[in-house]
């Protein structure tokens, strides 16, 4: 017979590729939470899905180096791009690395507020006009005793700081994460008040140490650790490494940081890195660096203190933690 | 009745007996093949303690289950789950030791293996526990289950008697209260996971509570009152 035959699929039929993800995805969170139904556990620590470390960026040219940066062995970029503390991607350290494919960090904007001339919408071009990027090898120190040695790529706050051109009432600077659900799944869960808050003292963030990230070895900044835009501080706790900053906002008054507001007697404005100051429920005088067995001292100031000591001398660190 | 039974004795038990390790027998591979996560130290912590509370969870469910459904023969899994709840914690109690306790000791002047880093880590130990209000509860919660370890064989119900034995093991109350503790007090922010433990001890005990007021309501009814 000479019948014709429509072909199999229609291309009318044919699911849209992003549809298609998207219904993975879908599926995927269904049949975790029917798991976690039938279980009466919360799933998340489930075991549907592995790690996955963050697919290699743009080069990032014409890096200049740092005398800040030290010559400690570094940490890989797996470990750097599977362990993060991202609760915007969920409670896990390695569901950022699962879930931070669905933030967009092009295009980006970062609002200008507060006591400053500048005030208003930039693009990250703008915030990025003018600068040479350096390559800044900085230990990094978590609230939670690890630790990690990680080559960042950004430039100095300051340089920034100054291009808003705060007024003298400017006492303090505050930044904000990104607070969109639509991409930051994790923001469904009230497990923190969004969107994530962290502020600095005037001094501390023009300090030079204190530096605007855009890059990993090299590279552009894997969402899951905070792209486009976050930032590096050293000598304090990780949870002051603000990411994905949207907002910046020149104020009078000392800011309510996120994990202050969360737990007042556990988390601090200042959050230095202190072996001498526990946190109430664990010790902080040591510090287990990612990849080895045995702990390591902690350094005061997180070995900083040559350059950040003299910001808070005469200061109680024990009641300013 | 014999061939259910055979089927529980040589089916089900051995079963559930290959099943129970089957967490310990992943972390095993996962260590070997380096499927941990970038700090598998503290992945190791996490896992042994969670499946401990499980086990826990799971010991508290055979009555009521057994009750619900009237499937009598659960009972016979009652003794390996608790087992299980105490190899599991065990292994999260030693695992605490080497990774958390042993390994921040940083000095070891005489050597990792030598009296005075014995001296050094028990201290370190009996600091913590004394120090840290959720290593307090989670160290008393292993010591409730030690008693309950060593007298779960067969000669040591006889030489308890059934009746001082069933009153001893009623501790294992007192572990699931202490582990859902334990748990909520080391979280950060995140307390949804141990409050789902906490929800399901709850439920497990509240029945228990339940059932035992209502025969109290009505044994004194039926029951002479010369009985008491």
């Amino acid at each position: 017979m000479l019948i014709k035959r429509a072909p199999d699929i229609r291309s009318s039929e044919i699911t849209d590729q992003k549809l298609y993800l998207n219904r993975r995805e879908f599926i995927r969170a269904a049949t975790g939470t029917a798991a976690a139904v039938a279980t009466g556990m919360t799933l998340g620590e489930a075991w549907l899905d592995a790690a996955t470390p963050a697919p290699h960026g743009r080069k990032l040219e014409g890096l200049k180096k740092s005398a800040f940066s030290t010559d400690e062995k570094l940490n890989k970029w797996e470990e750097i791009t599977t362990y993060n503390n991202y609760y915007e991607f969920g409670i896990d350290k390695d569901s950022p690395s699962m879930l931070a494919r669905s933030l967009k960090p092009e295009p980006w904007t970062v609002t200008v507020d507060g006591e400053c001339a500048k005030k208003g919408p930039m693009n990250l071009e703008d915030v990025l006009k003018g600068e040479t990027l350096e390559e800044r090898i900085y230990r990094h120190r978590c609230v939670e005793r690890w630790s990690m040695v990680i080559p960042w790529v950004g430039f100095p706050l300051a340089n920034f700081i100054k291009k808003c051109e705060p007024t003298s009432k400017a006492k303090y600077i505050e930044f904000q994460t990104l607070n969109d659900a639509k991409q930051m799944p994790g923001l469904r869960s009230p497990v923190l008040r969004w969107p994530y808050v962290e502020g600095l003292r005037m001094d501390e963030a023009m300090h030079p140490l204190t530096i605007l990230v855009v890059g990993l070895y090299g590279e552009v900044l894997p969402n899951q650790d905070g792209a486009p835009l976050r930032l590096a501080v050293p000598w304090k706790y990780g949870f002051k490494h603000i990411k994905s900053i949207v907002k910046v906002k020149f104020v009078e008054k000392q800011p309510l940081n996120t994990w202050q507001d969360q737990a007042s007697n556990e988390y601090g404005f200042y959050a230095n890195v202190n072996p001498t100051v526990d946190h109430p429920r664990w010790s902080q005088a040591t510090e287990r660096r990612i990849g080895e067995f045995l702990m390591r001292k902690t350094l005061m100031f997180n070995g900083y203190g040559d350059q950040v000591a003299s910001l808070y001398s005469g200061m109680d660190l024990r009641k300013n933690f | 009745m014999v061939v259910a039974d055979r089927l529980l004795r040589f089916g089900l038990k051995p079963l559930a007996f290959v099943a129970s390790l089957g967490p310990a027998a992943w972390l095993v591979w996962a260590i070997l093949t380096g499927n941990l996560s970038a700090n598998p130290l503290s992945d190791l912590t996490n896992e042994t303690g969670i499946w401990a509370l499980r086990f826990v969870c799971i010991t508290l469910a055979i009555t009521p289950l057994r009750k619900l459904t009237g499937w009598n023969q659960a009972i016979r899994f009652r003794r390996m789950t608790g087992l299980f709840a105490f190899f599991y914690g065990t292994l999260h109690f030693l695992t605490y030791i080497v990774v958390d306790r042993f390994a921040s000791l940083v000095d070891f002047p005489d050597g990792y293996i030598a009296w005075s880093t014995a001296r050094h880590l028990l201290a370190a130990i009996g600091e913590d526990i004394y120090k840290r209000p959720y290593i307090t509860i989670g160290f008393s919660a292993w010591l409730t289950m030690l008693p309950l370890a060593l007298t779960s064989t067969a000669g040591m119900i006889r030489r308890l008697g059934g009746r001082a034995w069933n009153r001893l093991h009623k501790l294992v109350y007192a572990t699931g209260v202490l582990v859902v503790i334990h748990y909520w007090w080391l979280v950060k922010a995140d307390i949804n996971r141990p409050a789902a433990y906490g929800v399901v001890v709850a439920l497990l005990l509240g029945v228990r509570v339940y059932w035992a007021g209502r025969r109290r309501a009505i044994v004194p009814r039926t029951a002479p009152v010369t009985a008491r």
